[in-house]
């Protein structure tokens, strides 16, 4: 019994030398390596398009080569950051959000594009382009953009409450409010509820709104970041803020005694994810045919579709098949009104902060959390 | 007459057992461990300084306190909430344990074989599942209030408080806290136990003097390899406590996450240290009980 | 056994078993919902199955958990063994410490801390990336470690110390005595490392993180991933899976160490015969 043990430990010890052995030769071929925010691409799920697969196919027919493509997820602005400016790893296409993107371009973490290899830029809407934190559109290609919202179950909220921050601070759904848990976005709704710049570097204004947290602290019932999808959609809670896009997810999914309704209240967040090269690039050319093929009608609508946030792309808001697909209703809420969003965007939008303003918020935050 | 060679064949042997792995923890062990003292004691450019250190142990927040504000020491107080919650925990666990791995050493060698396995699978399922499967539970709308509903009984409201995070933390780290003790006892001597029986010992008489201190090992081990990782614990605090509990392990991730790796560092060697020295504590004691 | 010791036993059962039968129902759930069960579907295995993602993830996993139980447990009972005999106090002080130090450590220092080694070496080398499969094999043997030479440690100090040295009295080579002798009296001990350690490896998520490179992903972090957006019984589905597996695996096991166990009897049985005769 021993000596069958044991062959079965060097067999399984074989096809791990083997298996590693494989991987390290795969090297050879063309690699691709993207970096993303999870779940922001179809990914074949239920029916959709696999994107990434589409891909490879579709390189395969046009250049008559085999490609592997490695699809590694972040969770935050932040982690992502880390990771690539520690030199750990390397990706040739990442999809950060704009303030990170502000951040690493200063930082010349980011290359300029070429956008004689991305023809499909034209499609892009004039809105998002020379926003702040590219203004020379030199070095990203915007993916999706949104807008942050209150969602509110309509069977427990009275509909004369909604219409502004002031729901998530109403004492009568005292144990049903969910805030964000993470500090910038939370510091965000208070800040837009009592008017003040979320991009400030006056502490007072950041002392401000931490009182209004704290005051909130005991009506909420969660800090949540993706458990907002399970709570909301149960009836768990009734009250939270999201992205537009999120809502959709969570309409589509909610239970039978739940009733999901959105609203923008006045001031609040917009933002834009787009795709950028980071300097650490090993092949070039190739990140930029992969972006060029996101902006492509078929990946474009699929990606828009499956994640439900809005597209900055022509090809993909003004497709029939996509408005029928997402109905008027969702057309209306994602796509407010493109023409004022760079005003908007530039008044609301976040800016990367000092690393002193940022060393107070997180100071801030934790004593909110441990009161 | 005894041969000499084989007793000094045995220790050039045992040297060159311990070499593989004396090499490999100091390249993998200690190494990294002087990359954190590095972190902790120097500041972003790179110069020599405690104020890493003594941030941990001064720095101050607000919070309310009746009608006023009183100032507390952050980090102190998201240590002893740490503390709190993983000593509560361990003892839960050694206390509903502890019984258990007795049980199951004297059960019959078959059922002992089944009894462990059972206990093994929770921990093979993955521990975010696991914990999203406790969510589930635990819920207001979730499964426990909804059995409740249905025999009448009322809602219960345990999601979010200490509690759900105990109960999370427990039912993560059981099974490591009844497998070293189960593994000592099988080799305890029944011998012993019969003994004492014989001479007259009560079973509590039995239990404190006999099984409890042959036993120590295995219960040092357990509450080893129970109370450090939930010390550090933090996506059981997220989700089950729902986000309300801001332990240790989160103000190291939210450190680390805001890029100031030199203070995430100072809090980690800090903890390191305050482990080793209560371990430390622990094992003299255990060697002092021992030895009587 | 006594009835309340199987009253006893039930309850810690049940309370193990709980969350496990609920994600086992939930994965046959007809609807989205992880609360509410309304109607048995395999749609989510369907779904698993369709995802090369999820897939990937779980070969990448398993890999990496075979190679890293097995070497840590090698090395693991080499140290244990080498441990053991340690004279001097020193020596063997500083080697508990070490040794323990891995399971002290929070997993984030211990990933972050890894990750910047890695990455200075990485550096120095002028590589273009740090990290990779062998950066991650690396991280997880070290973590695994200490657990295997925890169970065998205590093993090897409550072993009869005679039957090895009687074994070499009779003429063994102390190597054969080791495997002969000392090996099957530590195997539980063995046995039970190397299974932590594979357990440890398997669920492992921030180590992990912080220490892999582009492309490999493992098994919790692609777990961690799917539960960013709506958490569907897919995942559940992911687990039942892995829970048929793993229990096939223990019984299997089971059997084996019930023959070990009747192996280790029996030389036990011939040594003491053996001893009495000289």
């Amino acid at each position: 019994m021993k000596k069958i043990l044991c062959m079965i430990l060097a067999l399984a010890m074989l096809i791990a030398c083997m298996c590693t052995l494989t991987s390290c030769s795969k090297k050879n071929s063309v690699t691709l390596n993207v970096y993303n925010w999870g779940e922001y691409i179809s990914d074949g799920s239920e029916g959709t398009l696999d994107t990434i697969a589409a891909f490879k196919t579709w390189y395969k027919q046009t250049y008559n080569q085999d490609i592997t493509v490695h699809y590694t997820t972040f969770q935050s602005n932040e982690d992502m950051y880390a990771k690539l400016s520690s030199g750990a790893v390397s990706y040739d296409v990442i999809i950060p959000s704009d303030y990170m993107i502000a951040r690493m371009k200063n930082e010349g973490m980011l290359l300029p594009l070429n956008f004689d290899n991305i023809p499909n830029y034209q499609y892009i809407n004039d809105s998002f382009r020379n926003l702040y934190y590219d203004p020379d559109n030199q070095y990203s290609v915007p993916y999706t953009y949104g807008v942050v919202g209150v969602i509110y179950d309509a069977n427990v909220v009275d509909e004369a409450d909604a219409g502004d921050w002031d729901l998530m601070w109403n004492e009568k759904y005292a144990g049903n409010i969910l805030q964000f848990n993470n500090s910038r976005d939370a510091f965000a709704t208070a800040q837009y509820k009592l008017g003040l710049d979320v991009n400030s570097t006056d502490h007072a204004s950041w002392d401000a709104a931490l009182a209004e947290l704290k005051a909130q602290a005991p009506l909420v019932k969660s800090y949540v970041m993706d458990e907002i999808y399970n709570m909301m959609e149960s009836g768990e809670a009734a009250i939270g803020a999201y992205y537009a896009g999120d809502y959709f997810t969570m309409l589509d999914n909610q239970a039978d005694s739940v009733d999901l309704q959105f609203y923008y209240p006045e001031r609040t967040n917009y933002f834009v994810d787009a795709m950028c090269i980071p300097s650490c690039c090993q092949n070039k050319d190739l990140a930029e045919i992969f972006i060029n093929y996101m902006l492509s009608e078929e990946p474009a609508i699929a990606n828009a579709e499956y994640i439900y946030y809005a597209s900055p792309n022509s090809l993909v808001y003004e497709s029939e098949e996509y408005q029928e697909e997402l109905g008027e209703e969702a057309m209306e809420i994602l796509y407010p009104g493109i023409e004022n969003f760079s005003e908007l965007y530039n008044e609301y939008a976040y800016r990367n902060l000092d690393a002193d303003t940022l060393a107070y918020i997180t100071t801030l935050w934790e004593s909110l959390k441990i009161s | 007459m005894k041969n000499n060679k084989p007793n000094r064949g045995l220790a050039l042997m045992q040297r060159l057992a311990l070499a593989p792995y004396s090499v490999w923890s100091v390249l993998f062990i200690v190494v990294p461990l002087l990359f954190i003292a590095y972190y902790a004691f120097t500041d972003s450019a790179f110069h020599f300084t405690t104020d890493n250190i003594t941030r941990f142990f001064t720095a101050t927040s607000e919070v309310a306190d009746g009608d006023g504000v009183k100032l507390v020491r952050t980090y102190l107080v998201i240590f002893w909430r740490s503390l709190r919650l993983a000593v509560i925990s361990t003892l839960i666990c050694l206390v509903l344990g502890y019984p258990f791995a007795y049980l199951i050493s004297r059960a019959k060698p078959k059922t002992q074989g089944i009894l462990i396995t059972l206990i093994m699978i929770p921990m093979w399922m993955n521990f975010l599942i696991r914990t999203y499967a406790w969510m589930t539970i635990l819920q207001d709308t979730g499964i426990l209030n909804g059995l409740l509903g249905l025999v009448h009984l009322g809602r219960v409201h345990i999601i979010g408080t200490e509690s759900a995070v105990v109960i999370g933390m427990v039912y993560d780290y059981f099974p490591y806290m009844i497998l070293p003790i189960y593994s000592v006892m099988t080799k305890m001597d029944v011998r012993l136990i019969e003994a004492a029986h014989d001479l007259g010992c009560s079973g509590a008489g039995v239990l404190r003097r006999v099984i409890w201190p042959l036993s120590l090992p295995g219960v040092i081990s357990g509450i080893t390899m129970v109370l450090i990782p939930s010390i550090s614990t933090f996506y059981i605090s997220q989700k089950l406590g729902n986000g309300k509990f801001y332990l240790i392990g989160d103000a190291i991730e939210s450190q680390y996450v805001a890029n100031n790796l030199h203070f995430a560092a100072a809090i980690a060697f800090i903890l390191m240290v305050i482990l080793l020295i209560s371990m430390a504590f622990m094992q003299r004691a255990a060697n002092k009980r021992a030895s009587v | 056994m006594k009835p309340i010791s199987k009253v006893y036993t039930a309850l810690i059962m049940i309370f193990l078993f709980a969350p496990i039968a609920i994600l086992l129902m939930f994965s046959f759930n007809g609807t989205k919902s992880l609360s509410v069960f309304s109607g048995f579907s395999l749609h989510w295995y369907q779904e698993l199955f369709r995802d090369e993602e999820t897939l990937g993830a779980v070969k990448n996993t398993l890999i990496l958990a075979v190679s890293a139980s097995l070497i840590s447990t090698v090395m693991g009972t080499a140290a244990a063994v080498g441990m053991d005999k340690l004279k001097r106090r020193y020596l063997r002080a500083a080697m508990d410490v070490v040794t323990n130090i891995p399971m002290i450590n929070p997993d984030i220092i211990t990933g972050i801390s890894l990750m910047l080694m890695f990455v200075f070496v990485g550096r120095f080398f002028g590589a273009a990336t740090s990290l990779n499969f062998g950066t991650m094999l690396i991280a997880h043997i070290t973590f695994c470690l200490p657990y295997v030479i925890l169970q065998v440690l205590p093993k090897i100090q409550q072993m009869d110390r005679s039957l090895p040295e009687a074994a070499m009295d009779l003429g063994c080579t102390p190597l054969r005595a080791f495997f002969k002798v000392e090996v099957p009296e530590i195997f539980p001990g063995i046995i039970t490392g190397l299974i932590m350690a594979f357990t440890l490896s398997l669920d492992d998520f921030v180590i992990s993180y912080f220490t892999t490179g582009n492309g490999f992903q493992t098994l919790p972090i692609r777990i961690y991933n799917m539960t960013k957006k709506t958490v569907t019984p897919k995942m559940y589905a992911l687990a039942t899976i892995i829970f048929f597996v793993i229990l096939i695996l223990l019984l299997l096991s089971n059997v084996f160490d019930a023959n070990t166990a009747q192996t280790i009897k029996e030389a036990r049985e011939k040594k003491k015969a053996k001893s009495k005769e000289v």
